[in-house]
């Protein structure tokens, strides 16, 4: 793909350099020397090997806050996207957080002979079942939860998901060998290692004859959703589980156990503004009775950032956002900070254990996904 | 030369085990040429992407080595390296990689004929078990 053909696709030619978008971009905030309007000012004049060999371009967090504001609806984060695969090809990488064991790894993942042994965790608690036509896809939980030290506890996200979608009756499918959807991928530039997984997942997809997929991971169902359909075919309806349970309380009268707690919301960007899912969640939250809910100052469509995505370019910029969502959360009061992203939940975390030397605000606060709570809350009730 | 010649990656600790080998080379000892060995100031600054780098290249085994506990010139460093190996091992195995291809050892100074065997054995093993999965399809791909 030419400069030419992603500033059509991207409909960069629309840009009025208003400049919205650095005013409101999380990263510009913090890091002057990185500004979305500059990098489209640079596209525009051509200037094709000043942006591919900017080690800024991978500092956007493809966050979609820039997109909403731009009055020409310039599509910004594809154009980051799709410079990123220019950029790739020519050999250039965003610094890997965690030295790139992620990427390295989903590189790995995504060889044709690889044959995980990824449901280990599974034991005979949980119902599921090879011939239903409800799949629960896991993501990368299980590596996340061997890689992290610091309590990421992302497998409890995926077993308390199944616990849940046990108790709404759905005993739901899973792949033994599904595969990363690619997601860190795609937006790093790795174009081709995304296609060779886009490709085995719908494959296995089409064979198990699945007509449902419910996710935990929002990055995962945006992936899904979004950047598929551009390169394979499958043809399956899509869920996050927060829309499977608000749909259970509004149709089934779903209730729930009380929890006394007072907790606030962090509306990941691939749930909120990728996707527009914004009021399900809040839905689930303001079902739980003894659930006291209270609202950051930036939610929905204003959403802070986590502060990374796609585990590129995790910098001092990175922390500085993620420690002002941090302490935007503790402000709010609230004892326990939910998520909807299991990255989020990482990226949080990290942020609280990585303090080093320097002694920063005190950041401290429990982290919990959504999921955790709800099957908190439902323990013990008898099964829809 | 139809047999199957694996690849392995061995960091070897500069203190301990890298002397070892060297006194094996000294002493004329013969032992399998399918080992290549890369000298590290510790087996605790052996990053978890070397391994899989290594792996993504297209190498059968690695073998990570490195001085006992107690003889650690840096103090803790196979504490570190323990560490860094359990975290690595458990995520190498959920891709599905045999437990025989990614090994720790501890082998002093004045282990050489320790060395040798653990080359032997890794060797041996990995001519069983054929190439790395990861291989075959990074041939098909360069096919």
């Amino acid at each position: 793909m030419t400069l030419e053909d992603i500033i059509k696709e991207s409909k960069t030619f629309y840009c009025l350099e208003c400049g919205k978008c650095s005013s409101i971009c999380p990263v510009s905030r913090y890091d002057p020397a990185y500004s979305p309007r500059v990098m489209v000012e640079n596209a525009l004049l051509g200037l094709e090997d000043e942006l591919v060999h900017n080690k800024e371009l991978f500092s956007c967090l493809t966050c979609y806050a820039c997109q909403l504001k731009c009055p020409s609806d310039v599509d910004y984060p594809l154009f980051i996207q799709k410079m990123r695969a220019v950029a790739s090809s020519s050999g250039e990488t965003g610094q890997c957080a965690h030295s790139g064991v992620l990427h390295s790894l989903i590189r790995l993942m995504a060889n044709p002979a690889v044959k995980q042994s990824r449901l280990e965790w599974l034991s005979d608690g949980y119902r599921t079942s090879d011939q239903s036509d409800v799949l629960f896809f896991v993501g990368c939980a299980p590596y996340f939860d061997q890689l992290f030290d610091f309590e990421a506890k992302t497998l409890d996200i995926a077993k308390d998901s199944l616990r849940i979608l046990n108790h709404l009756g759905i005993e739901p499918r899973l792949l033994p060998n599904e595969k990363c959807c690619g997601h860190d991928m795609l937006w790093t530039g790795d174009i081709e290692t995304f296609k060779r997984l886009a490709e085995h997942n719908a494959a296995l997809i089409r064979e198990a004859g699945v007509k449902k997929i419910i996710f935990s991971c929002p990055e995962c169902y945006r992936t899904f959703k979004e950047d598929y359909p551009k390169y394979v075919t499958m043809d399956c309806e899509l869920q996050h589980i927060s829309e499977s349970l608000a749909a259970a309380i509004e149709k089934d009268g779903l209730s729930f156990n009380p929890v006394k707690m007072k907790v606030t919301y962090h509306d990941s960007c691939r749930l909120g503004r990728h996707l527009g899912i914004y009021e399900p969640p809040r839905q689930v939250l303001r079902a739980i009775p003894g659930v006291e809910f209270v609202e950051m100052k930036q939610v929905r469509e204003e959403s802070l950032c986590c502060g990374t995505s796609a585990f590129t370019n995790c910098d001092l910029y990175s922390k500085q956002i993620r420690v002002e969502r941090l302490l935007e959360a503790k402000g709010s009061g609230a004892e326990v900070l939910i998520t909807s992203c299991p990255k989020c939940r990482i990226h949080f975390r990290c942020a609280m254990v990585s303090k080093g030397e320097e002694k920063g605000p005190d950041v401290e606060i429990e982290v919990s996904d959504i999921v955790n709570l709800v099957a908190k809350a439902l323990e013990g009730k008898p099964n829809e | 030369m139809n047999e199957f010649e694996p690849l392995v990656l061995a960091f070897c600790c500069n203190w301990c085990t890298y002397v070892s080998a060297d006194v094996i080379g000294t002493s004329r000892i013969q032992y399998p040429h399918n080992v290549r060995i890369v000298r590290v100031m510790c087996s605790g600054m052996v990053d978890p992407i070397y391994i899989l780098r290594a792996f993504e290249a297209g190498i059968d085994g690695v073998l990570v080595c490195g001085c006992h506990y107690v003889d650690c010139h840096y103090i803790n460093g196979p504490l570190k390296c323990d560490a860094m190996f359990n975290r690595l091992k458990g995520l190498v195995n959920i891709l599905g990689l045999e437990d025989e291809r990614l090994r720790r050892k501890m082998v002093a100074a004045s282990e050489g004929l320790g060395f040798v065997a653990i080359v032997e054995e890794t060797v041996d093993q990995l001519k069983k078990l054929g190439p790395s999965p990861f291989k075959k399809a990074r041939k098909e791909a360069i096919a």
